[in-house]
């Protein structure tokens, strides 16, 4: 009887861990090094992403992991010294390709940035800016529907709908990160890529914004940078530990909080590094 | 392990261990006290063992706060967040293992008083020592992190299950000799039972050790034999 029960429980856990296996890998990184001149940031990253998921990059302060991000969606294009070698693909498609349009690939491949920087205009026009250039709406009536859409998507619509016309500036802090998340949205991208989007917010919108990636997760998905062990925890399936340039460790986030497999991992993580 | 940045996170920890390992030994002596006293008849022994509960419970309550309140400040991970709350769960069974103690030293008034224990509580000395071995052979191994030595530990848990049953079995054979054995002996069939209740404990706090120095939990079936309840029907 109780061998029967432990071998039911040995298939579902095996069921469960292949269905895990089969998920979609919607960005790989295949062998990523970027080098800042002569200098090497970034040494042989081999990371996936997966569709629908959140993925948290951690490590100290120069590790690599928002030089990894950027690459992502080619902000290290930006930078004149910047060089990156292997090989990024989004949907299997090598994103550093010569036929790829890069503002393409910026819309199916968002950002949100760690201080946020709402366009001086009004709330609606930040929404309203990137779906125009894109030619998304043909339409008044379709560009509203998206503005609403989107500050709906990014929870910010209810305090914000009786007065788009106001300056986003004038938003608090973490209205401003929601218009921000609402803004990369308005385009529809099918990832998006978050550095530090709560190091600049007080707790409360700190959970506002961990709500909303959490929501977010259904449709699209997220690649986060955060210095904050536990937030990462909270709001991940995967992290991946970066350290010194070299990628040390992947897994279940689960996981990686309670039982690393690396030593530098576990010293990160419980405050133990040098 | 290399120590934290913040040092007084070191001590905190240090602190919760110095617990655990204080009310290992306090367990360990309640229980030899407990034994002894009813072995030996000694009723100052059992009033002691009975007394050093209330301390078994305050240590308990003292590491409940540290750990809570090392939770609330630091936000410990991994082997650091394993520690704390397997601290908790150890505390628990060996708060657990005090209370049996005392029950058995409790008792030794009563048993004292009827006839000569001496030949009837043979076997339990017995089973008294093996549960001392495990008891103490726990602390022991949790506070040397041999993660092996706790595996094996558990599963030596059932020596004391066999034993439970042979007592069992001779404790009613007694009684059926001479029904004026049967108030001592129902008294060490109580006893026999919280000892083989203890045992069950140190398996639980072998468990949360193996699981807080490895991150990996042991298998959740063990060998077990407990065959009173075929003994009774037979």
């Amino acid at each position: 009887m109780n061998i029967m029960t432990e071998q039911t429980l040995e298939n579902a856990v095996g069921d469960k861990m292949n269905a895990k296996s089969n998920e979609v890998i919607k960005m790989r990184g295949d062998k990523v090094g970027v080098f800042y001149g002569e200098k090497q940031a970034l040494f042989d990253v081999n990371l996936d992403v997966r569709q629908n998921q959140v993925t948290a990059l951690i490590g100290p302060s120069g590790c690599g992991k928002s030089t990894f991000l950027r690459c992502l969606n080619r902000m290290n294009d930006t930078i004149d010294s910047a060089r990156v070698t292997g090989k990024i693909t989004l949907d299997e498609d090598d994103i550093y390709d010569k036929n790829i349009d890069v503002v393409e690939l910026r819309a199916r491949v968002g950002m949100v940035f760690q201080k946020p920087n709402p366009f001086p205009k009004s709330i609606y026009e930040n929404v309203a800016y990137g779906p125009r250039i894109h030619g998304l709406a043909k339409r008044k009536s379709d560009m509203d529907q998206i503005v609403e859409s989107s500050l709906k998507k990014a929870a910010i619509w209810n305090e914000v709908k009786d007065r788009l016309q106001e300056p986003g500036t004038g938003l608090s802090g973490g209205q401003q990160q929601r218009l921000c998340i609402a803004r990369a949205i308005a385009v529809s991208p099918e990832v998006i890529l978050m550095d530090e989007p709560c190091s600049a917010l007080d707790p409360i919108a700190t959970a506002r914004v961990e709500e909303l990636i959490d929501e977010l997760r259904q449709n699209y998905t997220i690649v986060i940078v955060t210095h904050s062990m536990q937030q990462a925890a909270r709001v991940s399936q995967r992290t991946a530990m970066f350290h010194l340039g070299y990628l040390v460790e992947e897994g279940a986030t689960d996981k990686m909080f309670t039982n690393p497999d690396d030593k530098r991992t576990q010293d990160y993580i419980t405050g133990r590094f040098g | 392990m290399g120590e934290h940045t913040v040092a007084s996170f070191d001590e905190e920890l240090g602190q919760i261990s110095k617990l655990i390992r204080d009310m290992g030994d306090l367990a360990g002596s309640m229980v030899s006290g407990s034994t002894k006293a009813l072995l030996t008849s000694d009723n100052a022994l059992a009033q002691r063992v009975v007394s050093d509960d209330t301390i078994m419970d305050a240590r308990q309550r003292e590491l409940d706060d540290r750990a809570i309140t090392l939770i609330a400040k630091r936000q410990p991970m991994a082997n650091d967040l394993r520690a704390v709350v397997g601290s908790i769960r150890m505390a628990g069974d060996l708060e657990r293992i005090g209370d049996l103690a005392k029950n058995i030293a409790k008792r030794v008034g009563t048993v004292g008083l009827s006839v000569t224990p001496r030949d009837l509580s043979h076997s339990i000395d017995a089973m008294a020592q093996l549960v001392l071995i495990q008891v103490q052979g726990v602390v022991e191994e949790y506070a040397a992190a041999d993660a092996a030595a706790l595996a094996k530990l558990r599963n030596d848990d059932e020596r004391i299950d066999v034993k439970y049953t042979s007592v069992f079995r001779e404790l009613l054979t007694y009684m059926m000799e001479d029904p004026r054995n049967i108030t001592a002996c129902t008294h060490l069939l109580f006893c026999a039972k919280n000892l083989e209740r203890i045992g069950d404990h140190v398996t639980n706090i072998a468990e949360n050790a193996y699981y807080v120095l490895t991150g990996q939990q042991l298998p959740a079936n063990r060998p077990k034999q407990d065959e009173t309840a075929m003994a009774t029907s037979a």
